[in-house]
């Protein structure tokens, strides 16, 4: 057996590894060569060296895009998280103490499923969705959008979710929180049911408020989820891509004020045909993505607790 | 935004992409110089100049056969095989007509042409996979039409073929200093309006911009939006408006000086006119929440008679049929003078397109003219706009015929343009970045608080940056 044991792993490892090689790997490759010329897609690439990179600093649509990354960056995981985990809290351990049992509130299964139903709706849905709840009327012929029909209702001043340059991007974070936070409600939901009971019930008898018992005892025990939960949110601040692309105004306005990373890639290598340029952005993006998981990872770091 | 449109688009786009080729069409433009070089092929027959006789001026020989490819697209062939195949048969009873409607041209053309077998006489040069036509001219592959256009009408033999069409529609298949495509399909912009909302109010078409305000005025009395773009995906049907009120200010030689990345033309003070006077429009007549909307929503608006003026193509009409209500009447018109312009009211912008070619060393050049000759008479416009819905260069082709209100007023706007055609824009398709940040800027300029100076200044920077970009082919017209 023991002999066996390497052909045994190589003969199962064999194909996957190849089909990521081939499929994953090699194209990062191909990406970073490309990016060092300036290929436009027809014409033999011809090396230039870095002056691709040199470019992207003084690419205003590119610093634009790196800027709102950061934005996203910040702003989707904690509201996003905070969101999840209030709503987690609530649907497993918000309801009453019944026979020295912690409950959830009542129908809790159903919200759910509520929660998580933006999550399978596909985004150019979601797109044609809000653009009709954003949408801002001039008072006469074009009709207010769902929100701003309630802001007016109220005699509040509507707003242009997608036409004022100042809002715009929170317009696309606050769609990309909507999708996401069923996903994370499920997850952290998952998270909770794994932490045994009695813990909660023993701080609950102990005279624990919901206050402390959430700070106190439930995040510490879920800390690991959240750290998985934070880096995928942070990964998808990277991308934004679709939502934007079928939301904003002239993909990425106005002015360039809601344009991310992967549109300027899709529309500098396939509109533009600058493969090299495009190439070019897409490492620094790798870069960008690889530092911010590396980093999540060190700060987060904690001892786990055993239970 | 209509079929029409985005099939220009992606055949200007490609004709331009194809023209940088080395990988795809490399080869086959290579292969095509080899052959005009080499002399593989043996062209047999040669065109005889100008006979004089206005029944067959290029002297086609009787019973000569003819080799007919059409694209089979969007507009698909049944125009070529109903109409211009008939046409061309009754001229020449003996002739036997091959027809081939084909999707991908360059894929079953390029070895024809590379090996010099079974070349067409007739090529409808169109598609995504339409063959180089600057490689076809250096292989001298194409017929030059110089004797085509000089040659008589079939219409009236006193009309040159030439005089027969729309100002600039020779010019634009100019290739290499000689007219080598025949362009055949026109597509009309301006304004549109219905006319039976204007008729119930009194109100008429503006000539300059100050009946247009004056107009816009009374419009917006009556709670009626007077002027609306789509900001959301269809700001280019705005940038169109300030090109041609430029050309209408500085002559067509602005749009020119624009494609050819002059320096300094976006700073030319019919741009900065122009852009001035649409912002005012825009800011006064217009609602910045059009900035959020998607063209077919402001197209209904107009259809539910909420909008009044709304910028487009000839093809608005057959894309809102099923919307707009039954009394409604699309009505296209030229734009306003600004005051001082160069081509005046009721110049109109009219562009050519769906190129065809007659192959140099076919069997039957004459015949593959002569073709396009009864291609370019009234009948055979007519059997076009029958057949594949669409309007040609042909001057006049359609006029008596029962149409539909917007054809009609095309047709009246065209007539009452005469020589006053205002070109297109070539830099859309030739330089993309370019029209992205033309879209950003005329957002900015009509709903975004924007300035016709900024919108000149910021418009050049982006010009002399693609102008300075070595890795991004040059074209000029």
């Amino acid at each position: 057996m023991r002999q066996g044991k390497y052909p045994f792993i190589f003969g199962f490892l064999a194909a996957p590894v190849t089909l990521y090689v081939v499929f994953v790997i090699w194209p990062y490759i191909q990406a970073f060569q490309i990016s060092l010329t300036n290929w436009n897609g027809f014409s033999a690439p011809k090396y230039i060296g870095l002056d691709n990179f040199k470019n992207l600093f003084s690419d205003d649509n590119f610093v634009a895009a790196v800027e709102h990354h950061v934005v996203m960056l910040i702003a989707l995981p904690l509201v996003t998280v905070m969101i999840a985990l209030f709503f987690s809290f609530l649907l497993n351990l918000g309801g009453k103490l019944q026979g020295g049992q912690l409950r959830g509130v009542r129908g809790a299964n159903l919200y759910k499923v509520i929660f998580f139903l933006p999550q399978v709706l596909a985004v150019a849905i979601v797109g044609v969705l809000f653009q009709t709840i954003y949408q801002k009327g001039d008072g006469t012929n074009v009709p207010d959008g769902v929100i701003n029909g309630l802001l007016h209702a109220v005699h509040l001043p509507t707003i242009g979710f997608i036409t004022n340059p100042a809002v715009a991007l929170w317009s696309m974070i606050g769609v990309m929180v909507w999708q996401a936070v069923g996903f994370y409600v499920v997850l952290f939901s998952a998270g909770m049911a794994s932490i045994p009971k009695d813990l909660f019930e023993a701080a609950a008898l102990d005279g624990a408020g919901r206050f402390t018992l959430f700070f106190k005892v439930t995040l510490p025990l879920l800390w690991d989820t959240l750290q998985v939960g934070w880096i995928y949110l942070g990964v998808a601040a990277f991308d934004g891509f679709a939502i934007v692309q079928v939301l904003s105004i002239d993909n990425g306005g106005p002015n360039h004020s809601t344009t991310v990373l992967p549109l300027e890639i899709y529309r500098n290598a396939f509109t533009y045909s600058k493969f090299g340029y495009a190439s070019a952005m897409g490492v620094v993006l790798f870069f960008m993505t690889l530092t911010f998981a590396a980093l999540t990872m060190r700060v987060t770091r904690r001892d786990s607790i055993e239970f | 935004m209509s079929e029409v449109k985005s099939q220009g688009i992606d055949r200007r786009q490609l004709l331009q992409r194809v023209g940088l080729t080395a990988l795809i069409a490399g080869p086959g433009i290579s292969m095509l110089s080899a052959c005009a070089t080499g002399g593989s092929t043996n062209s047999t027959s040669t065109v005889k100049s100008n006979t004089g006789n206005a029944a067959n001026p290029f002297g086609v020989k009787a019973g000569a056969p003819l080799d007919v490819v059409i694209f089979k697209g969007g507009y698909s062939d049944d125009y070529a095989t109903q109409s211009h195949e008939v046409l061309y048969v009754k001229a020449f009873p003996g002739a036997k007509v091959t027809h081939e409607g084909i999707v991908a041209i360059g894929k079953t053309l390029q070895p024809r042409f590379t090996g010099g077998t079974q070349i067409p006489d007739v090529i409808d040069n169109s598609g995504t996979d339409l063959m180089d036509n600057a490689a076809l001219v250096a292989a001298g592959q194409m017929q030059d039409l110089t004797q085509f256009w000089a040659a008589p009408s079939v219409d009236d033999p006193k009309v040159t073929v030439k005089d027969s069409v729309l100002a600039g529609a020779m010019e634009s298949g100019v290739l290499a200093g000689k007219p080598y495509l025949m362009n055949y399909v026109a597509t009309t912009y301006g304004l549109w309006y219905n006319q039976a909302l204007f008729d119930s109010n009194g109100w008429t078409a503006p000539k300059t911009f100050d009946e247009f305000k004056a107009l816009c005025e009374k419009i917006k009395a009556k709670g009626i939006t007077p002027f609306a773009y789509a900001g959301k995906n269809a700001s280019y049907y705005m940038y169109w408006l300030i090109e041609m009120t430029a050309a209408k200010l500085g002559g067509n030689q602005v749009l020119l000086d624009i494609d050819n990345l002059k320096d300094g033309a976006w700073t030319a003070d019919p741009v900065k006119k122009a852009a001035a006077a649409w912002a005012e429009i825009c800011q006064k007549y217009s609602d910045k929440s059009y900035l959020g909307l998607i063209h077919t929503q402001v197209q209904t608006l107009q259809d539910q008679d909420k909008v009044a003026f709304y910028p487009s193509g000839d093809w608005l009409e057959n894309e809102m049929k099923k919307i707009a209500p039954a009394t409604f009447k699309y009505t296209i018109a030229a734009l306003p003078d600004v005051g001082g312009d160069q081509m005046a009211y009721p110049a109109i912008r009219v562009a050519p397109g769906e190129a065809f070619f007659v192959g140099a060393k076919g069997a039957n050049p004459a015949g593959g003219m002569e073709y396009l000759r009864r291609m370019l008479s009234k009948e055979g416009a007519q059997g076009f706009f029958q057949k594949a819905g669409g309007m040609t260069v042909v001057k006049g082709a359609l006029e008596g015929l029962q149409l539909s209100a917007g054809a009609t007023s095309v047709v009246a706007a065209q007539k009452a343009a005469g020589a006053g055609i205002i070109t297109d824009s070539r830099f859309e398709n030739w330089y993309k970045q370019l029209e992205t940040e033309l879209r950003t800027q005329t957002n900015l300029l009509c709903y975004g608080g924007g300035t016709a100076d900024a919108f000149c200044t910021n418009m050049q920077k982006a010009a002399d940056k693609i102008k300075a970009d070595s890795s991004i082919t040059k074209q000029t017209r």
